[in-house]
């Protein structure tokens, strides 16, 4: 079963945000770690870029495969979690620790789940 | 007709009753009538006998001559026996890429040492396993610097004409802007290159020795990449690599080689062997395969191909080459070839190809071919011809020696070890007396 | 095993080169490297024997069945590698005067016309290196065309998702948005989702028939109308084209353009990964924008020549020559009826292999296959826990390779066999018996078929660790 904190916001593309005064932190949830196994590599965007709400802002390789990860807000990035860089195992070993990418002057958000909204979509994938 | 069938007209008419058909068209019954073909319209099969006879007559169709003067991009130098006894082994001739690591060990191995030999030649952190040649690695490498705020390259024109014409059709095709900068003198036009270095450069590439020969200043070439924050790409013939100062050395961030002189025949120009190399920074951005250390389930060192999700298998319309096939069996021939040099023996290929290359020159311009330019050159130089170019390759031709190329109105001489003292004395000989 | 480094022994190696009869060039210290590269110094004797312990631990065709899905891994037969390297051939220089390469020419001119012939187009680079670099070279005649024409609204390339990871990825190198459809439960072009793609930005359609399910897609010529009726073009991957040579020709199917993998389908062999070839053919309306130099026969012998709207270049001077030697030597020995042979004979293999499986293993299609069949291990993997990787990996101790795993995409636990036409019969039933063993292994005891390979020389690598913490080289001690 996995992990889905009742204090964060999530999308269903199995990103989960953080507001924190105006900054919204991005990260993987727990089901999107497990489901890519172990994370050799993140592709991860440069501070300033631009990200829109859907779109795609990086991607996360394991062995065999490449996913990409979607962006649940519209805005400009304020900060780039770099140690993933060296160390993405971080990302499988503690996903809600392990942040991407920090968002700020947001102008758009997805519709975003609350844990419980969360927690069914997971079930009805694993199903 | 020959055939590598093994089974017999009678057990592949037992397989098909086998399967419920009673003849081989039933195979095809699914292609549309109006597309089959009715009949191949090629010659009928040979035996062996024939088909090797009927090459064979191809081959002495051609003129091999005794003494080649000519490089330009491919080397005549001389290729340890060793070096075509181990690659024609069958295992490594007939194998596939080795995805399946437990049964390749061997062949992954290679690419790792092969890795490990080209990067301590160039001086350079990283290698992939290889890519088409030379020119493909320069276009690959030109395509890897790419970043999103820089895209235009600069280009020196005293590279290979054929490496620019390869770096213009992949840069083309992608929108890629590229800008030449005219060679003047035999060498890279350093202001006019610095001049056309602004903050949307992603790449220089310079050849060196280029085209002609020369060695170009390389140190400029890398400083004034890096003024502008531009990755410098540097392509090196290898064998000078065993002499001369390195990429590596220079601070180049991705080195490329045609690796066709560690062991590959001249061959009427392929298969060679594309050498890439860079900086472990750069590591993520280099195309194609790659091999790395790990170990196996019981804790022994293994080998695999690694950072496979760079790669179009994985990351499709994403990635950033498309290569997958690459030249992994040239690769084992310049590794077997390194290897049987050993340190010693490059440096002696490359001082002695120097040194021939040095001893022509000198005694050409006794004769009235004076070089082009007095710039220091590794083992190709271009002259000035006395007489018109054509006239001497003929007069060379008919005693069974490949001249220089005729270029720009002068020729372009090669030596290699290949090319003795005797060898020279007696070409010189001919030109004198066609100059007479 | 040691590695070549670690055999090395200062002092030691072998005596190559003669003293250098004129004087030494001098240079500038400033122009000379530092220190002398680690190569290893080594006699030849120890040098001989890596290799010959390398070439142990490497399964090559002659080692044993090779069914390696959309790889084509038939025989390489000798005589190939003989005429390749005839001297003639292998120290001709590429920029040798024209009338002395004749013999080249005539090699290149004959393969061309000879393949041109095979897959019904008229005219062909062999310049490209491999199948991938063709398909590049395929599409930018497209590309060319095209622009040509100030057609410049056409991007986009439809690319089925069962298509090999190059079709995209290559399509993207020449600048083309990729468009992925959909395909049938076949595995085939889904018609319907094919017309609502094609419009005024259509490029082309990248496509392999049989595809890679291992089926003829039997609405091919509906297909190939599908995409011309809208003003793009039809390109055919050929890495299939074993299964069909000689009786049916991609010229005649609707194709425009084409790539052929000399590595596969006519039997030059793979070299660990190269070199290969990968010619690329064209109909007449696309010659003129082949790369350049391009061979023709006049009246006085074969000449070189830059079509007149040519893309450019590709690679270095003529491809990989001595690669299209050998395939040229496979040509002329089968000839008109032994090429159709082979071919008819692969999907017969297919066929008859598959014949011994399926009820066994599920097959990922049914009924008849042409020269490769595709196995789901999605119920085995659900029912037992073993999964196709699993059966891949115990192969290796039977001392057979695997099929090509995980691909098509499309088929969650694929095993993708191609048998080839060079199997006996014996051969493939030795391999279906062991098939059958490794399910009932693992129906048994799933857990067995984890730790597999027991056998070979290490068990299974650590792949996590190699793409985490890459070493990429031998590190020498300061």
């Amino acid at each position: 079963m996995s992990n889905i904190p009742a204090e964060l916001k999530y999308s269903a593309s199995h990103e989960w945000v953080k507001e924190e005064d105006g900054v919204f932190v991005i990260g993987l949830t727990d089901y999107a770690q497990s489901a890519l196994g172990d994370i050799v590599f993140i592709n991860l965007p440069e501070e300033g870029d631009e990200v829109t709400a859907g779109e795609s802002f990086a991607d996360v390789e394991s062995v065999k495969a490449v996913s990409d990860v979607f962006s649940p807000v519209t805005g400009t990035i304020c900060a780039v979690n770099e140690e993933l860089l060296d160390d993405p195992a971080q990302v499988n070993e503690d996903p809600y620790g392990a942040w991407l990418v920090k968002v700020e002057n947001v102008t758009a958000t997805e519709e975003l789940l609350d844990a419980e909204g969360y927690a069914a979509v997971v079930e009805a994938e694993e199903a | 007709m020959g055939s590598y069938i093994p089974a017999t007209r009678e057990e592949r008419q037992k397989m098909l009753e086998s399967i419920g058909l009673t003849s081989m068209d039933q195979l095809y019954s699914i292609v549309p009538e109006e597309a089959l073909l009715k009949e191949l319209n090629i010659p009928e099969g040979m035996s062996e006998l024939e088909v090797a006879q009927k090459v064979s007559a191809m081959a002495d169709e051609n003129k091999k001559f005794r003494s080649i003067f000519r490089g330009a991009g491919a080397y005549h130098h001389y290729i340890p026996s060793i070096v075509k006894t181990v690659t024609s082994k069958e295992e490594f001739l007939t194998a596939y890429t080795p995805y399946q690591a437990e049964i390749s060990q061997g062949v992954l191995q290679s690419i790792f040492e092969y890795q490990t030999q080209v990067c301590e030649l160039t001086g350079m952190d990283v290698s992939n396993a290889s890519v088409y040649d030379g020119a493909v690695a320069a276009a690959e490498a030109v395509l890897m610097c790419q970043e999103r705020k820089r895209s235009t390259v600069v280009v020196s024109g005293s590279c290979d004409p054929q490496t620019l014409a390869v770096i213009k059709t992949y840069c083309g095709s992608r929108d890629v802007p590229v800008v030449v900068i005219p060679a003047v003198d035999c060498a890279t036009y350093l202001e006019a290159l610095k001049a056309a270095l602004t903050k949307e450069t992603a790449a220089v590439y310079v050849q060196s020795p280029n085209y002609y020969g020369v060695i170009e200043d390389m140190d400029a070439v890398v400083a004034a990449a890096h003024e502008v924050g531009a990755k410098a790409i540097m392509g090196a013939n290898p064998i000078s690599l065993g002499l001369l100062k390195t990429p590596g050395e220079y601070g180049a961030d991705v080195a490329v080689c045609e690796g066709q002189p560690l062991g590959m025949p001249i061959g009427f120009g392929g298969p060679y062997l594309g050498i890439m190399t860079c900086t472990q920074a750069m590591t993520r951005k280099l195309p194609g395969r790659i091999v790395g250390q790990t170990t196996d389930h019981d804790g022994r060192r293994a080998f695999v191909l690694t950072l496979q999700a760079r790669e179009q298998h994985i990351r499709r319309e994403k990635a950033s080459s498309n290569i997958c096939s690459n030249e992994a069996l040239c690769a084992m021939t310049a590794s077997v070839y390194l290897a049987a040099m050993g340190p010693k023996g490059l440096r002696q290929a490359a001082e002695s190809s120097a040194a021939h290359a040095h001893y022509l020159a000198a005694e050409l311009e006794k004769i009235g071919f004076k070089l082009r330019v007095n710039k220091p050159f590794f083992n190709e130089f271009l002259t000035d011809c006395p007489v018109a170019p054509e006239k001497i390759c003929a007069a060379l031709e008919a005693k069974g020696i490949l001249g220089g190329l005729p270029l720009d109105g002068g020729i372009l001489w090669c030596c290699t070890e290949l090319n003795s003292r005797g060898d020279i004395d007696a070409l010189v000989a001919i030109l004198k007396e066609v100059c007479a | 095993m040691k590695l070549l480094f670690e055999r090395s022994v200062p002092g030691r190696g072998m005596d190559l080169l003669p003293a250098c009869d004129v004087p030494a060039a001098e240079f500038d210290p400033s122009l000379l490297r530092g220190a002398a590269p680690h190569l290893p110094e080594i006699s030849e004797i120890d040098l001989g024997r890596h290799y010959t312990e390398l070439a142990k631990q490497t399964h090559g065709v002659n080692d044993g069945f090779y069914p390696l899905g959309s790889c084509t891994m038939k025989y390489n037969p000798r005589v190939n590698e003989e005429m390749a390297a005839l001297p003639g051939f292998t120290q001709i220089h590429p920029l040798q005067p024209i009338e002395t390469v004749q013999g080249c020419l005539e090699a290149l001119y004959t393969a061309e016309q000879l393949l041109c012939e095979i897959t019904g187009m008229d005219g062909m680079t062999l310049q490209p290196a491999a199948g991938a670099h063709g398909e590049y070279t395929g599409l930018q005649l497209i590309r060319s065309y095209h622009l040509s024409r100030g057609d410049t609204a056409r991007n986009k390339i439809i690319v089925p998702d069962s298509a090999h990871g190059t079709n995209p990825a290559s399509a993207s190198m020449v600048g083309y948005k990729v468009v992925s459809i959909p395909s049938n439960p076949e595995g085939g072009v889904d018609l319907e989702a094919l017309r609502a793609a094609v419009g005024p930005d259509t490029a082309g359609l990248m496509l392999t028939n049989p595809n890679t399910v291992g089926l003829f897609d039997p609405n091919i010529l509906e297909i190939t109308k599908i995409v011309h009726d809208a003003g793009g073009l039809c390109y055919y991957d050929g890495a299939n084209l074993n299964a069909v040579m000689g009786h049916v020709r991609p010229g005649d199917m609707g194709f425009d353009c084409v790539h052929l993998n000399l590595h596969k389908t006519f039997s030059t062999p793979h070299g660990g990964g190269g070199p290969g070839s990968g010619p690329a053919g064209c109909k007449e309306f696309l010659k003129p924008f082949l790369p350049t130099p391009h061979v023709k026969k006049t009246e006085t012998g074969y000449e070189l020549y830059a079509p007149e709207q040519s893309m450019g270049k590709v690679r270095s001077f003529y491809g990989n020559f001595l690669v299209v030697l050998k395939a040229l030597t496979y040509v002329l020995t089968l000839g008109k009826e032994g090429i159709p042979e082979a071919s008819a004979g692969a999907v017969l293999n297919a066929n008859y292999m598959m014949s011994k499986l399926v009820g066994s293993y599920d097959m990922a299609c049914n009924g008849l296959c042409m020269h490769e069949f595709v196995m789901d291990l999605s119920r085995q993997a659900h029912d037992y826990g073993f999964t196709a990787m699993d059966v891949a990996k115990r192969l290796l101790d039977f001392g057979m390779h695997p099929p090509t795993m995980y691909f098509p995409l499309i088929v969650h636990e694929a095993l993708m066999i191609e048998p080839t036409e060079t199997e006996s019969p014996e051969t493939l039933d030795e391999a279906a018996e062991v098939y059958l063993k490794i399910l009932a292994e693992g129906m048994e005891d799933a857990e067995k078929l984890h730790h597999a390979p027991l056998n070979c020389a290490i068990s299974r690598p650590d792949e996590v660790g190699a793409a985490r913490n890459p070493v990429v080289r031998y590190t020498f001690e300061a």
